[in-house]
């Protein structure tokens, strides 16, 4: 393994839903510790990029790679359900609307991961459970369900639970969609941190400032096909194509 | 006419305990039962390959379609012709147990593909592989939403439970019966015993609201 290896590599990926085809042959490079920031246009094929990377898209041509394992592998049946779990115990997925466990308490919905899939003890995976939630800000709330948590707080133990199983990648599907705006900074101040930290992190999100601030790269996405990418510096300045530009325009006006 | 007397119940009152003993022994095994095997077909059905699926499709069909009460004569007379001899209280169970397993079933199947597909995924991307999401994620969930028509099933087993007197299990009504036809006092057992089961359908109704009531708070 050479040390330039990417993180995570997609090359030319393919996607069609019936008809309608949604990724036009993509290719993907994510360095060690690099933030890349994918934006667009609903319907732009981005989500369905970064899904395809856990495997939770099944690309119809092409192949995704995470740190020079090949994660869409031509195996078959059982064979190919191990593979994949086991990748996937690699990669953490936050989702838009959390996916928390709503039958377990917070820290059940942290350890469940390392318990069942480690066979970590328990004791052990509740300590990494209650520092994963101060690092969050929750360490008030382990033993809560999820239905008495706001939405911002929902979404910082939905980054634990992913945390917990020592991703060496995040993967974060329009993390802050769905919630309310004052609620929106408290999750992005976690991302922040993680950024600090030097977690390599895909990130799939409608809100420019926050790409902007925390991106190596920006991702532009339209059509199934990558537009532009650059420093998100050059990309928000100076985008050089007219669709970037047009797109642009409207979110940062706003 | 012969006036109402009460007092007749009390020679025999050992007899119907016993007899309401063996009904809620009854409905908790073929409960317990019912409630496994409810989760099997539906799941079976939901996800085996077709080869699996099917039959047991079917057999959910015929057990639906056909009267307990036949049932539980095939279980019980009918298996002894081709070499399966299974003892009365057996039978009952099973018979009790799978009947309502079917109805479960239905119900469990209903309450699986109404948990939100977002629960599959954030389990998938954790790591954890098809059965395993369905026992830790998807059943667990399924069975809280379905709790309540899950409990009015094993209600419905609780006075269903009866009919297994017809096999000679000794269960409350057939306790009754037993003290009618040594006092001829129908009407003063036959109170009694659904005196009885009301009770014993108190007890469960109050176990089952208690555990809706936790479920409520993880929801």
């Amino acid at each position: 393994m050479s040390l330039r290896q990417p993180m995570v590599e997609v090359r030319g990926a393919r996607k069609s839903f019936g008809a309608v085809e949604v990724l036009k042959g993509i290719d993907l490079s994510v360095e060690r510790g690099q933030i890349v920031a994918i934006i667009g246009p609903s319907g732009s094929g981005k989500s369905t990029l970064l899904r395809s990377i856990n495997h939770l898209e099944n690309l119809n041509g092409g192949e995704v790679w995470l740190d020079g394992l090949q994660v869409n592998q031509p195996l078959r049946g059982q064979a190919f359900e191990r593979h994949i779990n086991k990748v996937r115990q690699q990669m953490g997925m936050v989702f838009q609307h959390f996916n928390l466990f709503p039958h377990l308490t917070v820290i059940q919905n942290i350890t469940m991961g390392p318990v069942i899939l480690r066979g970590m003890a328990k004791a052990e995976a509740r300590g990494l459970a209650r520092g994963l939630l101060s690092k969050v800000g929750l360490a008030d709330k382990i033993d809560t369900y999820p239905s008495r948590l706001s939405g911002g707080q929902k979404q910082r133990v939905a980054i634990a639970r992913a945390l917990a199983m020592q991703p060496k990648v995040m993967l974060f599907d329009e993390a802050t969609s769905a919630l309310d705006p004052e609620r929106v900074d408290e999750v992005n101040a976690v991302m922040k941190q993680l950024a600090a930290e030097h977690m390599t992190m895909l990130i799939v999100t409608h809100e420019m400032r926050f790409a902007g601030e925390v991106a190596d790269r920006v991702l532009f996405m339209d059509g199934g096909v990558v537009v532009e990418e650059g420093p998100p510096g050059d990309m928000f300045r100076a985008p050089q194509k007219e669709r970037t530009r047009s797109f642009l325009k409207k979110y940062l006006s706003a | 006419m012969q006036g109402l007397d009460f007092s007749v119940v009390v020679p025999y009152w050992d007899l119907l305990l016993t007899g309401a003993w063996w009904t809620a022994l009854l409905t908790v095994s073929a409960g317990a039962l019912s409630f496994v095997f409810g989760i099997l077909f539906a799941v079976t059905v939901l996800y085996a390959p077709v080869v699996v699926a099917y039959p047991v499709r079917a057999f959910m069909w015929v057990f639906m379609g056909t009267p307990l009460l036949l049932q539980l004569f095939l279980i019980y007379f009918g298996l002894v012709q081709i070499g399966i001899d299974i003892p009365a209280l057996a039978a009952g169970i099973i018979g009790l147990g799978l009947h309502f397993a079917v109805y479960n079933a239905d119900v469990i199947r209903a309450g699986i593909v109404a948990v939100d597909v977002g629960q599959t995924e954030g389990a998938r991307s954790i790591g954890f592989g098809k059965l395993q999401t369905l026992r830790y994620v998807v059943i667990p969930q399924a069975i809280r939403n379905t709790a309540p028509p899950i409990g009015s099933n094993l209600i419905a087993l609780l006075k269903e439970s009866s009919i297994v007197s017809v096999i000679g299990i000794a269960e409350l009504v057939h306790s009754a019966q037993l003290a009618i036809s040594e006092t001829f006092r129908p009407f003063e057992f036959y109170i009694t015993a659904a005196a009885l089961y009301y009770i014993l359908n108190l007890v469960l109704e109050a176990g089952l609201r208690r555990f809706e009531r936790n479920v409520e708070v993880s929801r």
